[in-house]
């Protein structure tokens, strides 16, 4: 009797977890249904189906995939192949590559690598206020608001030149770091989280409807490129150099910031506020740092995209500008700088790619992000766990 | 001018607070600000048109008005119910001991999704929710509130009514309290955290879709964007009154939409959307806990 109990409950958890594919995609296309009608719920429930019933088998492989690879990965370093000698050659081809790019493409590429330098010191001012000091601010694009604007105007309606006007740009964006996060950081966590959202969309609400001075939706055009002596950085080849210039000293001054005595007090702050208190760091001060030190380079990078555009308006500083530089910080895994640049390379990248698929490409993007968090919330590169309390 | 604003703000008001009241409940129970809601209050105003707009060809509506939106509100909440769950289920709980910021980074990622899902198979134009309660309503002392305005009203107050008694009285609503007290301690005591949590999205989501239907109706216009505005404020709502708060999300609601409404009218209607936000940083930094909130405790 008892056996057949037990046959009996087998069979049914049998039965469960064949047909759990099949009632999950069932479910899903039964969603699917008054969006698209009958037909497409049928083909969905199809794909999904198909979907979940190889993922059932995959998974099992997929582990033993894995630990081919890591066994792998530990021959190839007891090898000595990726011996630190090694690592230097390649930093050098890197860097010689990147040097000669503008030479060996398209206009056009040139063109996405500028934007991705101009996002690469976005990625990394902002990984200073989130992957630092770990609070997270989701109103950045107002601090890269501010900095366009700035030199915008200063040299529309002023004549200013990029190099005075970027000091004040960078200074300005800055100040308002310092000016949000005073009342701030009073807050914790998400209460954080949405003041910064608020300031951001405060922010974009101005540009938008101070006609007067930003005029408005239709945005500021006619801004100069920046210029040495004589030479006007017009040419794209020109640009990209700058951008490399001003992508290596955010990159040089972050990383050195980090390894400094500030940076120890951000790191001590993320991973246990009370505890790094308690030590003799000033929490809100260092935090103040933070939010103004990350507001320097969005500054920067505001600057110089409005003298590459030469054309600015609301359009370009959005939430989903500030969500997409978080992800950038996120994907490559918070608060490790290689992570952050690898990240700004593929969110820049990746819509150019799907191009094709333009529609989707957003709707990809959300499903990325999640499935990022939940299979690989440290992100791509991030091996060491980070604990983000905020 | 003044009482014809409180009617209008009222409305609105009623709305946000609808919406909030999920945010809240998500929120005091698992600490998580749920940015997919505000596309669950727009799926819920697409969803309506939808099924609205099938009940009219299937000649439903000529036929009995009432039942033909009543089943058109019961098919959305039901919908969106399901979608919330869904949700949870696909973005939220696996990230349950994650830390804090991977479940918020899923929900905005879940967000964009949703959003580009619904341009995508509806179209990035404006849809169109046909016009049912015309400008009739009743009038006194020269104001003027017409009968959806009432409905809005009266059907969010009875919703937050119901929800209440809910919490309040029943068996599944006291394990709702329990386990927003105390994760652990309330699955000590036997209670089911993931069927708790469920419902929670499963209510809050209802919840949304009718005040999604409503606007829908109010203003006859939707867009696949809608979604996020909403929810930002809803969310801003929710953490006036202090979040986690059922009492704090439904003052928080109604107090922003009387903010909204008179600033509109008195100071300037184009920076409408900041007025909102104006307000949760005055009330944050006199008040850190939300206007209803307790001081929160530091948890070492």
């Amino acid at each position: 009797m008892a056996d057949l109990i037990s046959q009996g409950t087998s069979l049914k958890e049998r039965f469960l977890r064949t047909a759990n594919p099949l009632i999950i995609a069932l479910w899903l296309s039964l969603l699917f249904f008054p969006f698209k009608g009958w037909k497409a719920a049928l083909v969905s429930f199809a794909v999904f189906s198909c979907i979940f019933i190889s993922a059932k088998y995959i998974s099992g492989l997929s582990k033993k995939i894995l630990v081919l690879a890591g066994s792998m990965r530990h021959r190839i370093e007891a090898s000595g192949l990726c011996s630190c000698r090694s690592k230097k050659i390649l930093q050098y081809v890197l860097l010689v590559g990147i040097l000669i790019l503008p030479f060996m493409l398209r206009d056009y590429f040139i063109d996405v690598a500028v934007l991705v330098g101009i996002y690469m010191i976005l990625a990394l001012g902002l990984n200073v206020v989130v992957g630092f000091a770990g609070l997270l601010n989701l109103g950045f694009v107002a601090f890269y608001a501010i900095g366009a604007y700035t030199y915008a105007l200063l040299n529309i309606h002023a004549g200013i030149g990029f190099w005075p006007a970027l000091p004040l740009a960078v200074g300005l964006s800055a100040a308002a770091g310092f000016l949000l996060a005073v009342p701030a950081l009073r807050l914790r966590g998400d209460y954080l989280a949405i003041v910064t959202l608020g300031f951001g969309e405060i922010t974009r609400l101005i540009l938008n409807n101070w006609d007067s001075l930003t005029r408005g939706p239709n945005g500021l055009s006619g801004i100069e490129p920046p210029s040495i002596l004589s030479v006007s950085f017009g040419t794209l080849t020109h640009y990209y150099y700058l951008v490399l210039v001003f992508v290596l000293i955010t990159f040089f001054v972050t990383r050195r910031v980090y390894a400094s005595r500030i940076g120890r007090a951000w790191v001590a702050i993320r991973e246990d506020e009370i505890a790094a208190s308690v030590m003799g760091i000033h929490t809100t001060m260092y935090k103040l740092y933070a939010f103004a030190f990350g507001a320097f380079w969005a500054g920067l990078a505001g600057a110089v995209f409005a003298g590459k555009m030469q054309f600015i308006s609301p359009e370009s500083f959005t939430f989903m500008e500030s969500v997409l530089i978080l992800c950038m910080v996120i994907l490559g895994g918070i608060g490790s700088i290689a992570g952050v640049i690898i990240g700004s390379v593929i969110l820049v990248l990746l819509p150019e790619i799907l191009r094709e698929v333009q529609l989707y490409r957003m709707l990809l993007l959300g499903a990325g992000l999640v499935l990022l968090m939940v299979f690989r919330p440290q992100g791509l590169f991030g091996g060491k766990g980070v604990s983000l309390r905020s | 001018m003044f009482l014809q604003q409180l009617v209008n703000g009222l409305t609105l008001g009623s709305v946000y607070a609808l919406i909030a009241l999920g945010y809240s409940m998500v929120y005091g129970i698992l600490e998580l600000i749920n940015f997919a809601h505000g596309e669950i209050y727009m799926l819920g105003a697409y969803l309506g048109i939808i099924f609205f707009a099938f009940f009219t060809a299937a000649g439903l509506t000529a036929y009995n008005l009432p039942l033909a939106l009543m089943l058109t509100f019961m098919l959305s909440v039901l919908f969106c119910a399901a979608y919330g769950f869904t949700i949870e289920k696909i973005a939220y709980k696996p990230l349950r001991k994650a830390p804090r910021l991977s479940p918020l980074i899923s929900a905005i990622g879940m967000s964009i999704f949703l959003q580009n899902y619904v341009m995508l198979t509806q179209g990035a134009t404006d849809k169109v929710f046909p016009h049912l309660f015309g400008a009739a309503g009743l009038e006194f002392l020269s104001v003027r509130m017409t009968y959806l305005q009432i409905t809005i009203i009266v059907v969010s107050i009875v919703l937050m009514i119901a929800l209440r008694v809910f919490i309040r009285k029943t068996r599944m609503g006291k394990a709702m309290r329990a386990v927003a007290q105390d994760k652990v301690m309330a699955s000590l005591v036997g209670i089911n955290i993931d069927t708790v949590i469920s419902l929670t999205f499963v209510i809050g989501s209802g919840l949304a879709a009718v005040a999604g239907l409503m606007v829908a109706m109010y203003y006859g216009l939707v867009n696949y964007s809608i979604g996020y505005i909403a929810g930002i404020k809803a969310f801003t709502a929710a953490v006036l009154g202090g979040i986690g708060s059922i009492r704090g999300a439904m003052f928080g609601g109604i107090l922003l939409g009387l903010v909204e409404s008179f600033g509109s009218s008195y100071l300037s209607s184009e920076y409408k959307d900041a007025y909102a936000f104006i307000l949760l940083i005055i009330v944050l930094l006199v008040k850190p806990g939300g206007l209803f909130g307790k001081a929160e405790l530091e948890k070492v």
